[in-house]
């Protein structure tokens, strides 16, 4: 074999490699964005409201992914704690996943509705006044910053772009919707929405 | 056999993963077998070309890989030619074992529920006092109490501002057995309005009138002028005495207990503040999450804390 041309040559060595990995794309990642599991909606499932998508944009933006999941593994161990495992039809408005990938938190998939509304704002006042053994950050702030809506619908018209069935009322109607309310109303809707799809079905 | 084919993806795309693995495995192996000698051949001294490169003095040969290294890469390829021969890889062929991530984890869902059911099978058919005696039931409980109840209810069960305290005597919905189990059950929803319209010297004046009824210091004339006020507008879930109405969950306001009032707030503040913006206090069902069983005995450990003072 005459291996020192591709040895020798380091340009053309580095197109090889790619060619290579992306054999491992092209079977692996390509089929997805055409199989069932990963295109159809599971029954129920609907686009975050207005507010509830500017929650989502104060969850990436305060980094909650870094130490909250959102994927319940099917494992019993996940599932009596967390509830149903997670499955893809869930996801498919999701742009871009908040799947996360390290829990120094809990997995977050399906806190909808798990504690009231007074409960998820005092614990993101101060995590400590309600729960004295937590070492997770307080978010004051989220009380006092106030939301003006003017990018939402550029949002919504980005996200049905992706196929996020959004209706021109709906965007129309989202910085009305929005506007004025504090951060920490639209972050507590996002969260007690999170896995309510699937649920009541132990 | 004609369960092995699934049909979550179209025959083409279930082909072309076919094709592009079993073709990265056939590549491979070829590139392997292929590199398995050296082309170079020794001379008539036995001295073979090396690669050229040389550093102090020592030159590289061109070999080829040792045979036993050569033999592993063999067996990788035999285990992988297995293994999608076995479990799901190939597009929609599902794999002779016919094994899925769902059917793993309803295996081992029905192995603990084999191991369980029994035993709370067995305290369910308890009665909750007789139950709250009961030292390893309520093991079992304190631990499903710390996983499900104790975020808000705290890991002690004593509450905090705007969540019950569940080890005193004071009940909201009341402490029956039969009372518990409602609320684990269903959850609760407890809605006190705002009262801003009542303006604000009304409102200074049922403050002083519910400072009154616990006997706490207050100002006798405001209180008093508060009573008729109170008598129309709070009486009617709070009841004229002030007692309480355990079936709306309205809490006594005659004892020294008080949900809503902040860790060192001053007791007035925090009555004003509740008339001021209402109150809105809300128990998620737990059936849903727990199932039954549980119900009945975390509702049983939650019987035991009140036997405690």
């Amino acid at each position: 074999m005459r291996h020192e041309i591709v040895e020798k040559n380091v340009g053309l060595l580095a197109v090889l490699i790619l060619v290579v990995i992306s054999f491992g794309g092209l079977a692996e990642i390509v089929p997805l964005f055409f199989q069932k599991q990963t295109t159809e909606p599971v029954d129920g499932l609907r686009p975050l409201t207005a507010l509830e998508l500017e929650g989502r944009g104060i969850y990436r933006r305060e980094g909650c992914v870094g130490c909250h999941s959102q994927m319940i593994r099917p494992f019993r161990a996940e599932t009596e704690r967390y509830g149903h495992y997670s499955v893809a039809g869930e996801f498919i408005y999701e742009h871009n996943f908040l799947w996360g990938s390290k829990r120094t938190g809990p997995d977050l998939a399906r806190v909808g509705g798990r504690y009231s509304d007074d409960w998820h704002r005092a614990h993101l006042y101060n995590p400590r006044d309600v729960v004295p053994e937590s070492i997770m950050p307080a978010y004051p702030w989220l009380f006092e910053n106030t939301l003006d809506g003017e990018d939402t619908p550029k949002k919504m018209r980005a996200l049905r772009a992706l196929g996020v069935p959004y209706t021109d009322e709906q965007i129309e109607n989202a910085t009305r919707e929005v506007r004025g309310e504090q951060e920490i109303t639209a972050l507590v809707a996002y969260l007690q929405q999170l896995g309510t799809v699937l649920k009541d079905t132990r | 056999m004609n369960n092995l084919w699934g049909d979550s993806l179209s025959g083409f795309w279930s082909a072309w993963i076919i094709v592009i693995t079993l073709g990265s495995i056939v590549f491979a192996f070829w590139l392997l077998y292929a590199n398995r000698k050296t082309d170079k051949t020794p001379d008539a001294e036995g001295n073979v070309e090396t690669t050229g490169h040389a550093a102090d003095g020592i030159e590289e040969y061109d070999n080829p890989l040792p045979r036993w290294w050569f033999q592993l890469y063999v067996g990788t390829v035999i285990f992988s030619l297995g293994y999608l021969l076995l479990y799901p890889g190939l597009g929609n062929f599902a794999g002779l074992l016919g094994w899925t991530q769902e059917e793993q984890w309803e295996e081992e869902v029905a192995r603990a529920e084999e191991r369980f059911t029994p035993i709370f099978a067995q305290y369910q058919e308890v009665p909750i006092p007789e139950l709250a005696e009961d030292g390893e039931a309520m093991q079992v409980a304190e631990r499903i109490f710390q996983n499900n109840c104790a975020v808000c209810h705290g890991s002690n069960a004593q509450g905090g501002y705007g969540f019950p305290d569940l080890t005193d005597d004071e009940w909201l919905y009341g402490g029956e057995p039969d009372n518990i189990v409602a609320t684990l059950r269903q959850g609760r929803n407890g809605l006190m309005p705002s009262w801003q319209q009542l303006g604000e010297e009304n409102i200074e004046n049922v403050t002083q009138f519910v400072l009154s009824l616990s006997g706490e210091e207050h100002d006798a004339a405001q209180a008093e002028s508060g009573a008729a006020t109170y008598a129309s507008v709070c009486a009617a879930c709070h009841g004229p005495d002030g007692t309480g109405n355990q079936a709306l969950g309205a809490p006594n306001l005659t004892n020294d207990s008080w949900l809503y009032r902040q860790p060192g707030q001053p007791l007035e503040e925090a009555i004003r503040q509740t008339l001021r913006n209402g109150r809105n206090g809300h128990m998620p069902a737990q059936a849903a999450y727990i199932g039954e069983e549980r119900v009945h005995l975390v509702a049983a450990y939650v019987y035991s804390l009140r036997q405690q003072d």
